[in-house]
C-alpha cells in the first residue's frame, strides 16, 4: 500500500498557452486545443459532422478541411500542401490557419466534400424528423454549392432499421460521421452498431454473424441482459439492450436515427424549448423540454459540463409521458359515503383542515412525503408537519430504511453541501460502490464512473455486490463479492487492511489489490440500499474515516437528497440540525415562528404501524407508491385502517384510493422548483408548461392557512425565501450522532433456500415510466441470477423457470446462471414487470426465499 | 544498363524456394554477420546504403527505422506488409513464392538491428499459395536455428507470424493493416501517433514493404557501398522491375534503379509484336500514366516525379495502341471504388461518382461537361480523402484525361466507344455485349456505342 503524504499543491497550474494566427488573426489558445475548438473561441465556425468535443476526434467527414501552414525550422512559414482536417489537428506556436473565410482551397474543399454527401443523401427533408433542425441541411445552405452536378444513381437502403423498440435507423439518411458508434463505444460501452462492409456499401449496421463474426452470445463483457421488446443483436452478439440509446439521436448530425416515440410527430420549427431538470434520478441532469401547444413532444439532453455533460440516461429522455398520463387528477376530492368525488378547492381544503386537526388531536398526523419532491417542497413538508401537524412524524423514505440510514443522514449528509461531485469521479484514483449499482440507480453517475476508469485517471471501481453486473465490466471495475447483509464485513476487513493490520482468518478473501483506496482523492458512493445491510454505513463511515477517502450518498429519487437537507426525517430539521438539540429547534422556531416538537418521530414504518394500531389519527401522503415499500400489503392495511388520509398526488394511485380528501399537485412540467442532487448542487428549473395545477408547496400552504398557520411558501419566490430563512447561517452545534449499526448475523440459508439480492433497474414497472411503450419494450427482461453451484443445487440450468418464493408468494422467471456470483444468492430485479418483489413476495435484500424449478419452460429465454 | 539480379538471382534454380537452395547461393550470410554486429551499427548501415522503402512511397528504410523511440523494455514490432494488391503491381508475390528466404533473412536482421522479438508478414489473403509457401519457409527457418530462441547462438529470439488477410486493399495502408492485424475492422488509423511511436498494439512498431526487408540481407552482406553503387544519387540500389500487358517477355526485371523504359523494353522484347506504345504507368494503377514521351524518363524516385508521375511500385503497365483509355481507366476506377474503404466522404463517394460518370462516357451517354465534371471531382478528392487510397483514385483520370482528352471527348460525341476490346486482348476474347461499335470504328454518330 502506498500512501502518498506530500500531495502535490492542488493549485491549478497556469494554462500553457499557444499563439497562432487564424483568418489574420492572431488567438492564444490553451496548448492541445484543435484548430477547430480554437476557431470556436476565436468566433469563427467551420463546417463538420464527425467532429464531436466529448468524443475522440475521427477526421472521416472532412468536412472541416482548411489549409494550413507551419513555421519551419528556421522560422519561415510553408504551407502545408493539402487542407487539414481542423478536427484532427491540434493547435501549434506560429501556425498560420485560413478557413473557408479566407483561403478559396479551404472553401471549395469544404464545398467539395459537401457535394459528395449530398449525392447519395435522400431529399426527404421534408418529413425527416431532423429537417429544421439539421447540420447537413444548415451546413449545405452555408458551405455547400447553390446546385448539385450528380444525375448518376443514388445508392438508397431499405428503410428503416428497429434496432430497438425505441431507436430506427435510416441509413440512405447516414453521412457515416460515426458519432453513434464512438458514442457507444466510448461513452457508454454498449456497443450496438458497427460500421459494416466498405466503400460506397459501408453502413452503420446491426449485429450479423456473416459481417461482423463476433462469437455470438459471449458473456466475456458481463452476464447477457434481454430487452423485453425486439431488439436486434448488438456488436457481441447480445440482444441490443442500453439505457443510453437515445443519445445516438441526439448527436446524429442527420436523421438517420430517430426515437420511435418522436419520429413523423413534429417539426423542430413549431417546438418551444424551455431547459429543465430531470427527475428520475438524483443525479440532476440538464434537459431540455420541447413542447407545442401545452404538449410535450420530446425531451433532450441539456448542457451542463459539470453534471450530465451533453448525456441523459433513455429513462430522462423517454419517459415524459406519465406527465399527462389519462389518469392526472384535474381537481380536488372528497370522500362521500366511500367514493372520491369532485369538490371545489375551498370545501376539499376545509374538510383536509378540519380532518386533520381531528386527526391531530387523537394520536397525531403522520407524514409521508415521498422522495420525490423538489427542494421548495420538501422544506414546505417539513415546516408543515413540524408547525401545523406539530409532529416530528415525518419520513421521505418510501423504501427499505432503517435508523441507521437516519442517523448517517443527519451525521453525514444533512448540511455538507456540495460535496463529492461529478468531476471528481473523473479524476479520482478509486471509486468503492457499495449498496449502489449506478447504472441503474445513477445512470449518469456510471457515465462519469466509466470516464474515469477509461481516461486519464485510470480510476479503479471496486463493488461490494452479489455479482459483477454487465456495468461493472464496463468500467473494468472489480467485484467485491458479498451476499446481501455482509457488506460490512467487506468494508470492516478494508479498514483493517487498509490500515495496515492484519486481518482476521474469517475476513472475505482479499487476494485483490485495493490500495488505490487510500489514495488521496478516493471515494465510497453509499446508496441508499444499504440502509438494508444493518452495520453497513457505520461500517462505510468507518473506512472513510480511517483511509481519508470521500464519502458520497447517492439515493435513487430526485427528491431525496433535497429532503434531508429540509428534515424529511424524524430526527432531523433543516440544514442537518439534530431534532433533540434544543438550540438547533430554536434556530428553526426563530425562521419558522412556531415551537418545534422535542421528541424525534416515528419513521416511515413506524408511522405505518402507529396508523395500523390507531396510535396515529391519520396521515398526510405525498409522492407515494405503496408499492415501493418493504412490506406493500401492511402499507395499504394501515392506510385502510387510518382514521383520515390526505393525499396530495399528481395521478390516481394506491393512495388516493384509501385517501379521504385528494389534492391534486402539478408534475414537474408544470411548475417551476429546483432539485439538489446528490453531489449537493442546487438544480433549478422553471415551468415548461403554462398550467394552472398547483406545485405542493402551494397546496399546503393553503391547507396550513386553513389550520391557521402561515407556510410562507405561497409562491415560488415566497418558498426560496422560506428556504433562506432556515440557511442563515449554517449549523455548527454538535450534528446528529452516527448510530453505531452492529451487522446481523447471517440467516443459515437451508436446503431449497437462498439469500434474496435485489434493486430496481433503471427501466422497470416504476409508474414514472408509464406511457411510453416503445421505451418499455428496451427494459430488461426479469430474470433470477445464480452461480451454477446455486442453481445446481436447485437442480435447475440457465433458461430454466424458476419459483422464487416465501409464504407470501412467488415470482416465476427464467434463471440466469451468472458468472463469479456469491454461492446461495439469488438476484431478482426489485420492480420489474412480472416480478414485484417487494409487492409479491413481501421480502426484501437479504431475507431468505425458496427456489424451486418451475414446470414450464421458457424457451426463447436462452 | 544491365539488370542486377540480387532477390532474383536463384528464382531459375531447382527448387529455388528452399531453404537449403538459398543457403547454397550464399544465404544467411547477412544475418550471421548482422550478429555480430551492434544494432545501432545495423540500422545506421541500411542508412548508408540509401535503401528506400520499396512499397510505393520511397521513405528511407534506415531512416524510418531510427524514428523507434528508444528501448522501454515492452515489446515492439516489426511488421511486414505484403499486402500487395494494387493493380499492376506483382514484384512481392512472385518473390514470396521464388525465394521467401530473402524475405525472412531479412526480417530476423531488421529485427535484430530494431530489438524486435516478433515479427508478423501479413499477407494478402487471396495468395494462398504464396501463404503456403510462407508458412513452410519460417518452418525451415525455424527448424535450421534462423528463427526461434537463441538463434545463431546469439542470444536473440525471433517469433515470426505469417497472417493472411481477408481480401481488402486499404489493410496495404500501413496503418490500417495494423487494425486487421489486431482482428479490428480494417480502416486507416489517424496519425499521430505514428505507428513508430504507437502502432501495433500501440507499441513501437516498423512496417515494412517485403522487397525493402528482402534487399537487407544483400546490404548487410556486401556492404552499403556495394548496394549505393548501384542506381542514382538519390534512388540507390536494385529494385524489381515489372512488366506486364502488351510486352513480348512480361516479368521480373531487376536492375539499378534509374533504369529506362526504353532500356526495359529491349530486355523485355519490345512492345507486343505490330503494335506500338500508346501508355503505360510506372509504379502501378496509382501513379499518373506516361506515354512515348516518357520512354526515357529514368525510374528513379526523382526523375518520375519531376515529370510528374511516381515511381510507386515499379509496375509498369504497358498498353499498346488497341487500348481504349477510357476503358482502362474505367475498370481501375472499378477498382478503387470497390476497395475504398469507406471511412472517409471523398473517397467513398468520391469513387462512387467517377465510377458511375466513366462507365456512361464509356457507354456513349456521356455529356460535353461530364470531363471538366471528372477533373474538378479528382480535385475535390486528391488531397481531401483520409489516407492516400483516394488519392490514387484520382491519377489515372487526371493523367488520362491531359494526355488523351480528346479521346475521351470522341467517346461523347461519338456515343460509344470507337475501339474494339477484342483486339487489345492477348487470348481470344468475345465482348460481353455484342454491339456495332467495334465495326464502325471513327463513325461518327453511329448512335449506340461500344462496348457497354
Amino acid at each position: 500500500m502506498t500512501v502518498t503524504t506530500n500531495t502535490p499543491s492542488t493549485e491549478a497550474a497556469p494554462v500553457e498557452l499557444v499563439t497562432f494566427t487564424i483568418d489574420g488573426t492572431e488567438v492564444s489558445v490553451p496548448k492541445g486545443t484543435l484548430i477547430i475548438r480554437a476557431a470556436e473561441q476565436a468566433g469563427i465556425q467551420i463546417p463538420r459532422f464527425c467532429d464531436h468535443p466529448l468524443l475522440a476526434p475521427a477526421g472521416a467527414c472532412r468536412q472541416c478541411l482548411v489549409e494550413v501552414a507551419m513555421p519551419d525550422r528556421e522560422g519561415n512559414v510553408r504551407p502545408m500542401p493539402k487542407p487539414q482536417a481542423s478536427c484532427t489537428m491540434t493547435v501549434a506556436p506560429g501556425m498560420v490557419v485560413k478557413t473557408q473565410h479566407t483561403s478559396a482551397v479551404a472553401d471549395k474543399a469544404q464545398q467539395g466534400v459537401m457535394e459528395l454527401l449530398l449525392m447519395n443523401h435522400p431529399l426527404d427533408c421534408p418529413v425527416c424528423d431532423k429537417g429544421g433542425e439539421c447540420p447537413l441541411q444548415n451546413q449545405a445552405m452555408s458551405n455547400g454549392r447553390p446546385d448539385t452536378r450528380f444525375v448518376d444513381v443514388k445508392r438508397t437502403f431499405p428503410k428503416p432499421i428497429a434496432l430497438s423498440t425505441q431507436i430506427l435507423l435510416d441509413r440512405e439518411r447516414c453521412v457515416l460521421c460515426q458519432r453513434c458508434t464512438r458514442f457507444s463505444e466510448e461513452i457508454a460501452g454498449d456497443a450496438f452498431i458497427a460500421l459494416q462492409d466498405r466503400g460506397a456499401h459501408q453502413q452503420i449496421g446491426r449485429y450479423d454473424e456473416d459481417v461482423l463474426g463476433f462469437a455470438g452470445g459471449s458473456t466475456s463483457n458481463g452476464p447477457v441482459d434481454r430487452p423485453i421488446g425486439e431488439a436486434t443483436t448488438d456488436t457481441s452478439g447480445r440482444p441490443f439492450s442500453s439505457y443510453y440509446s437515445g443519445n445516438t439521436v441526439q448527436i446524429c448530425p442527420v436523421g438517420a436515427l430517430t426515437g420511435a416515440g418522436y419520429r413523423f410527430r413534429s417539426r423542430p420549427f413549431d417546438l418551444v424549448s424551455s431547459e429543465s431538470i430531470a427527475e428520475h434520478d438524483s443525479c440532476g441532469s440538464a434537459i431540455r423540454i420541447d413542447h407545442r401547444r401545452g404538449q410535450v413532444l420530446r425531451r433532450l439532453s441539456g448542457e451542463d459540463p459539470v453534471v450530465n455533460e451533453e448525456w441523459i440516461t433513455d429513462k430522462d429522455r423517454f419517459a415524459f409521458p406519465w406527465q399527462s398520463a389519462p389518469d392526472r387528477i384535474t381537481t380536488p376530492l372528497v370522500r362521500e359515503n366511500g367514493e372520491l368525488r369532485p369538490a371545489s378547492w375551498v370545501e376539499a381544503l376545509e374538510i383536509a383542515a378540519a380532518g386533520l386537526a381531528r386527526a391531530k388531536r387523537s394520536g397525531g398526523v403522520g407524514v409521508l412525503p415521498g422522495g420525490r419532491l423538489t427542494v421548495e417542497d420538501a422544506f414546505a413538508w417539513s415546516r408543515f408537519a413540524r408547525t401545523a401537524l406539530a409532529t416530528n412524524d415525518v419520513d421521505q423514505r418510501a423504501r427499505v430504511h432503517s435508523a441507521e440510514e437516519a442517523a448517517f443522514l443527519g451525521h453525514v449528509v444533512a448540511g455538507s453541501g456540495v460535496g463529492v461531485t461529478f468531476g471528481d469521479l473523473e479524476k479520482a484514483p478509486a471509486v468503492l460502490l457499495v449498496g449502489l449499482e449506478a447504472e441503474e440507480e445513477a445512470g449518469i453517475t456510471f457515465l462519469r464512473l466509466r470516464k474515469g476508469a477509461k481516461g486519464k485517471a485510470g480510476t479503479k471501481v471496486f463493488s461490494i455486490a452479489p455479482y459483477a453486473t454487465r456495468g461493472l465490466s464496463r468500467m473494468d471495475g472489480t467485484l467485491l463479492p458479498a451476499a446481501p447483509g455482509t457488506e460490512a464485513e467487506w468494508l470492516t476487513s478494508l479498514t483493517t487492511s487498509l490500515a495496515g493490520r492484519l486481518l482476521p482468518a474469517d475476513a472475505p478473501t482479499s487476494d485483490i489489490d485495493t490500495s488505490a483506496l487510500a489514495q488521496p482523492g478516493a471515494v465510497i458512493l453509499v446508496g441508499e440500499r444499504l440502509a438494508g445491510s444493518p452495520g453497513g454505513y457505520t461500517a462505510a463511515l468507518g473506512l472513510a474515516e480511517a483511509t481519508g477517502a470521500r464519502l458520497a450518498w447517492i439515493p435513487r429519487r430526485a427528491g431525496e437528497r433535497g429532503g434531508v437537507e429540509a428534515g424529511l426525517l424524524p430526527g432531523l430539521l433543516p440544514g442537518g440540525r439534530p431534532v433533540a438539540d434544543a438550540a438547533a429547534r430554536a434556530q428553526i422556531a426563530q425562521a419558522w415562528g412556531a415551537d418545534i416538537p422535542g421528541i424525534p418521530g416515528r419513521d416511515t414504518a413506524g408511522i405505518l404501524d402507529a396508523l395500523a394500531s390507531g396510535a396515529l389519527g391519520g396521515a398526510m401522503v405525498g409522492g407515494v407508491e405503496l408499492a415501493d415499500l418493504p412490506d406493500p400489503a401492511a402499507a395499504r392495511a394501515a392506510l385502510d385502517a387510518a382514521g383520515f388520509v390526505v393525499s396530495l398526488e399528481v395521478r390516481f394511485s394506491e393512495v388516493t384510493e384509501r385517501a379521504d380528501v385528494v389534492l391534486p399537485v402539478a408534475p414537474p412540467v408544470e411548475r417551476a422548483g429546483s432539485y439538489w442532487n446528490w453531489e449537493g448542487r442546487v438544480r433549478s428549473f422553471g415551468a415548461a408548461l403554462d398550467s394552472s395545477a398547483l406545485p405542493d408547496h402551494r397546496v399546503l400552504h393553503v391547507l396550513a392557512q386553513q389550520l391557521g398557520v402561515d407556510l410562507q411558501a405561497a409562491s415560488p419566490a415566497e418558498a426560496h425565501l422560506s428556504i433562506a430563512m432556515t440557511q442563515r447561517s449554517a449549523w455548527d452545534g454538535e450534528r446528529v450522532a452516527a448510530e453505531q449499526g452492529a451487522p446481523a448475523a447471517p440467516p443459515t440459508v437451508g436446503r431449497g433456500q437462498a439469500v434474496l439480492a435485489t434493486w430496481r433497474l433503471q427501466l422497470d414497472a416504476a409508474r414514472g415510466q408509464d406511457g411510453e411503450q416503445f421505451l418499455a419494450g428496451t427494459a430488461k427482461r426479469p430474470v433470477a441470477r445464480m452461480s451454477a453451484a446455486t442453481a445446481g443445487g436447485f437442480g435447475v440450468s440457465d433458461g430454466d423457470v424458476v419459483t422464487v418464493s416465501t409464504p407470501r408468494g412467488s415470482i416465476e422467471v427464467p434463471a440466469a446462471v451468472t458468472d463469479r456470483m456469491v454461492d446461495g444468492v439469488v438476484w431478482l430485479p426489485l420492480a420489474s414487470v412480472g416480478c414485484r418483489v417487494h409487492d409479491t413476495l413481501g421480502a426484501a435484500a437479504g431475507d431468505l426465499v425458496t427456489v424451486t424449478a418451475a414446470a414450464r419452460h421458457e424457451g426463447d429465454a436462452r | 544498363m544491365n539488370l542486377t539480379p540480387v532477390l532474383t538471382d536463384t528464382w531459375d534454380k531447382d527448387h529455388s524456394w528452399r531453404l537449403a537452395t538459398y543457403e547454397g547461393a550464399g544465404g544467411y550470410a547477412g544475418l550471421k554477420k548482422a550478429l555480430t554486429m551492434e544494432p545501432a551499427d545495423l540500422v545506421q548501415a541500411v542508412k548508408d546504403s540509401g535503401l528506400r522503402g520499396r512499397g510505393g512511397a520511397g521513405f528511407p528504410t534506415g531512416m524510418k527505422w531510427g524514428f523507434l523511440p528508444p528501448p522501454d523494455g515492452g515489446p515492439r514490432y516489426l511488421v511486414v506488409n505484403a499486402d500487395e494488391s494494387e493493380p499492376g503491381t506483382c514484384k512481392d508475390i512472385p518473390l514470396m513464392l521464388a525465394s521467401p528466404q530473402h524475405l525472412i533473412e531479412g526480417v530476423a536482421i531488421t529485427s535484430y538491428a530494431i530489438g524486435c522479438d516478433h515479427a508478423f508478414i501479413y499477407v494478402r489473403g487471396e495468395v494462398l499459395h504464396v501463404y503456403r509457401r510462407l508458412l513452410n519457409a519460417v518452418e525451415e527457418a525455424y527448424e535450421a536455428g534462423y528463427l526461434g530462441k537463441n538463434i545463431q547462438g546469439s542470444g536473440f529470439d525471433l517469433d515470426v507470424t505469417v497472417h493472411a488477410g481477408a481480401g481488402a486493399y486499404i489493410c496495404g495502408e500501413e496503418t490500417a493493416l495494423l487494425d486487421s492485424l489486431e482482428g479490428l475492422r480494417g480502416q486507416p488509423r489517424l496519425k499521430p501517433p505514428f505507428p513508430a511511436v504507437a502502432g501495433l498494439y500501440a507499441r513501437p512498431t516498423v512496417v515494412n514493404n517485403v522487397e525493402s526487408i528482402a534487399s537487407v540481407p544483400a546490404i548487410v552482406a556486401k556492404g552499403a557501398d556495394w548496394f549505393s553503387s548501384m542506381g542514382t544519387e538519390k534512388s540507390q540500389g536494385h529494385g524489381l522491375f515489372s512488366l506486364s500487358g502488351h510486352v513480348t517477355r512480361p516479368g521480373q526485371y531487376e536492375a539499378p534503379l534509374g533504369i529506362t523504359l526504353r532500356e526495359l523494353l529491349d530486355l523485355a522484347g519490345g512492345v507486343r509484336a505490330g503494335h506500338e506504345l500508346k501508355f503505360w504507368t510506372p509504379g502501378g494503377s496509382s501513379t499518373p500514366i506516361f506515354t512515348q514521351d516518357h520512354l526515357d524518363v529514368p525510374l528513379d524516385y526523382e526523375s518520375v516525379g519531376a515529370a510528374g508521375s511516381m515511381l510507386g511500385t515499379r509496375a509498369l503497365q504497358i498498353f499498346d495502341e488497341s487500348v481504349c483509355v477510357v476503358r482502362a481507366v474505367s475498370r481501375w476506377t472499378d477498382f478503387y471504388a470497390h476497395e475504398s474503404c469507406g471511412k472517409c466522404t471523398p473517397c467513398r463517394e468520391g469513387t462512387y461518382w467517377l465510377k458511375q460518370v466513366l462507365h456512361r462516357i464509356e457507354a456513349g451517354e456521356g455529356q460535353d461537361s461530364d470531363l471538366d465534371l471528372l477533373l474538378d471531382l479528382c480535385d475535390n478528392i486528391l488531397g481531401r480523402a483520409f489516407c492516400a487510397l483516394g488519392d490514387g483514385a484520382t491519377s489515372p483520370i487526371t493523367s488520362s484525361v491531359q494526355l488523351f482528352r480528346a479521346e475521351y471527348q470522341a467517346h461523347i460525341d461519338g456515343h460509344g466507344c470507337p475501339f474494339d476490346p477484342s483486339a487489345s486482348a492477348l487470348f481470344p476474347y468475345t465482348p460481353k455485349t455484342t454491339s456495332p461499335g467495334a465495326a464502325l470504328v471513327g463513325a461518327v454518330g453511329a448512335g449506340t456505342g461500344g462496348h457497354r
